[in-house]
């Protein structure tokens, strides 16, 4: 494996997050075994991986969050701009511009939109920022402005996301988490989230994504960290990483050999291509 | 009829203040999945402060004082005991919330003694008479000011940042957090808000026709717990119609006990709980209570 770390600590100075030598347990149960890595300023960076290989924690770990799960950092730390942000209260996370969007969106139902709105704002006592963020929420969501006294409960599974992501962006956040946040929607859906996320980084807020679907967070990212069973497999060039037939085989469910990996990695888990000999093609999808 | 419509105004009275007290317990549970049994106890160390000091400062700053001495007192068991108690199970939080009531109204009791202790209200035993029905002024009072504490907090729950803060901790904990909601002050506020009501509520508990505050006025709160029980423990909606339940059926049936003879004396202390059984039966979540939601 010749694909380098560009994002390795310390390489490129302070700024962004940095994650040093994690390690993550809970109880004598250790989840992350020593993971390192980056997220530049202004930069989109993925974190793959299959159920089990420490993605949440991850994140929990960042947010301040591990105590929900009777889980503690054991060493290591995280940094934010230069700033120690691991041992700081999940309110002192988000005051510092880092906000996570939690798997399963998780929008508080019984609440109405605005409401969701409004609670994704308490972090922040700005009024002024409260009304920007507000600002560039309906811009970027224009459907959670007709919702907005609708209970979010009743709303479908991609505005939920929609609104779970435009309740954090509410915090202005400078570094926003996502989990699995195409988890569970239609494709369609899942494009638009994705376009949702350029945006988002585009506007300058960096974006740290964890993702099952490796072919939308590839695209997405500039660069990738692969995490197996709490340590980091893989990391590199998102670009890199889509054209490594290792990436390839075993996550996006191309066989190298076949010669069909002429797909580009927006169109995700295509099982093969039509010249791969059928019976061959069954054994890469149940591989993949 | 006209013995029927006293009743009827001393029991939506009394069943007001219930709904203060059973509201304590709704905010401390959906603030920190608490059932706080230490409840009876904050409402008398109000009580007792009240009826302490109105004859040196006079009553509006007593109760003023009582106030926030149950505020305070509802705080510090928070930060004192429920912070510290390292337990996963909230239902353990609850026996640890006992064992608080025990020690604070042991204490209580032995300062109180045998003593009836009055709280020095300006109302005394005045009583209105429109018609031919009379009602204490009393009654009337703590009707007003329930109605009015009651609509006050309920328009801070739904519309103010302390209100969002709480009903996003009460709905999902640490989605919450991740907002940057402390749950911590959470926590605080709603178990000094619970306190804070406690008192307003004894104060109107211990005013006539009730001769004082006693070492049983305590006891008087527990009244509230059925209340907030049938009315759902997670509804500040069920808070209220519990406690106008609870008020009127105690109200009416010791207003009618003797025509209720064959049920034995002291039947109205017995109601709030049978009606809260009978409740349960039909809907297990109370009147207004969120079921645990089920997936399809």
């Amino acid at each position: 494996m010749n694909v380098h770390a560009p994002g390795s600590p310390g390489a490129t100075g302070d700024s962004g997050l940095t994650v040093r030598d994690l390690v993550v347990g809970y109880g004598p149960v250790a989840a992350l075994r020593g993971i390192s890595l980056r997220v530049p300023r202004g930069a989109v960076v993925a974190v793959l991986g299959g159920n089990g290989a420490g993605k949440s924690t991850l994140l929990r770990a960042i947010s301040g969050t591990l105590r929900f799960h009777r889980g503690g950092i054991a060493s290591g730390d995280v940094t934010f701009d230069g700033e120690r942000i691991s041992g700081v209260e999940p309110s002192g996370v988000v005051a510092r511009g880092v906000v996570q969007v939690p798997e399963g969106r998780r929008i508080f139902a019984r609440m109405t939109v605005e409401e969701n709105l409004r609670a994704g704002a308490l972090g922040v006592r700005d009024r002024g920022a409260n009304a920007r963020a507000r600002e560039r929420v309906l811009g970027l969501f224009p459907i959670l402005a007709e919702r907005s006294r609708q209970r979010a409960g009743l709303m479908s599974g991609g505005e939920q996301q929609m609104l779970a992501i435009g309740r954090a962006l509410m915090a202005a956040p400078r570094l926003l988490l996502l989990d699995e946040p195409t988890l569970g929607l239609a494709p369609i859906m899942a494009a638009r989230i994705a376009e949702t996320i350029q945006e988002i980084n585009a506007q300058g807020t960096s974006v740290l994504l964890v993702e099952q679907n490796v072919a939308t967070a590839l695209a997405l990212a500039s660069h990738a960290y692969v995490l197996e069973v709490g340590e980091v497999a893989l990391s590199g060039a998102a670009r890199d990483l889509a054209g490594d037939d290792e990436v390839r085989r075993r996550y996006l469910g191309i066989d190298p050999d076949a010669d069909g990996g002429t797909s580009a990695p927006g169109t995700p888990d295509a099982p093969g291509t039509p010249d791969v000999p059928a019976e061959r093609r069954t054994l890469t999808r149940w591989s993949a | 009829m006209i013995t029927f419509l006293e009743l009827l105004v001393n029991g939506i009275s009394v069943g007001a203040v219930y709904a203060l007290i059973a509201l304590g317990f709704v905010v401390i549970f959906k603030a920190t999945e608490v059932v706080n049994f230490a409840h009876a106890s904050l409402l008398l160390a109000g009580g007792y402060v009240i009826a302490r000091l109105h004859e040196v400062l006079g009553f509006w700053l007593a109760l003023l004082a009582g106030i926030a001495t149950a505020a305070l007192v509802g705080a510090l068991v928070e930060f004192l005991v429920i912070r510290r108690a390292n337990v996963a199970v909230r239902s353990v939080l609850a026996i640890v919330t006992i064992g608080v009531d025990i020690v604070l109204t042991t204490e209580l009791t032995r300062r109180i003694g045998t003593e009836v202790l009055a709280l020095g209200d300006p109302w005394r035993d005045r009583v209105l008479r429109v018609g031919e029905v009379s009602i204490a002024e009393t009654r009337l009072v703590a009707l007003a000011v329930a109605a009015a504490l009651i609509t006050a907090f309920l328009l801070a729950f739904k519309y103010t940042a302390w209100g969002v803060r709480m009903r996003a901790a009460a709905e999902d904990a640490e989605t919450a957090a991740l907002m940057g909601v402390r749950l911590g002050r959470v926590s605080l506020s709603a178990w000094a808000v619970a306190g804070a009501l406690a008192a307003v509520a004894a104060l109107f508990l211990c005013v006539f026709p009730t001769p004082g505050l006693d070492r049983g006025t305590g006891l008087a709160a527990m009244k509230a717990f059925p209340a907030a029980i049938l009315g759902g423990l997670d509804s500040t909606t069920g808070a209220l119609a519990g406690g106008l339940i609870v008020g009127l059926t105690e109200a009416l049936m010791n207003g009618y006990q003797n025509q209720l003879a064959f049920l034995g004396r002291g039947v109205g202390d017995v109601a709030p709980f049978v009606v809260m059984l009978a409740v349960l039966l039909v809907r297990p979540a109370g009147l207004f209570g969120t079921r645990e939601p089920a997936r399809v």
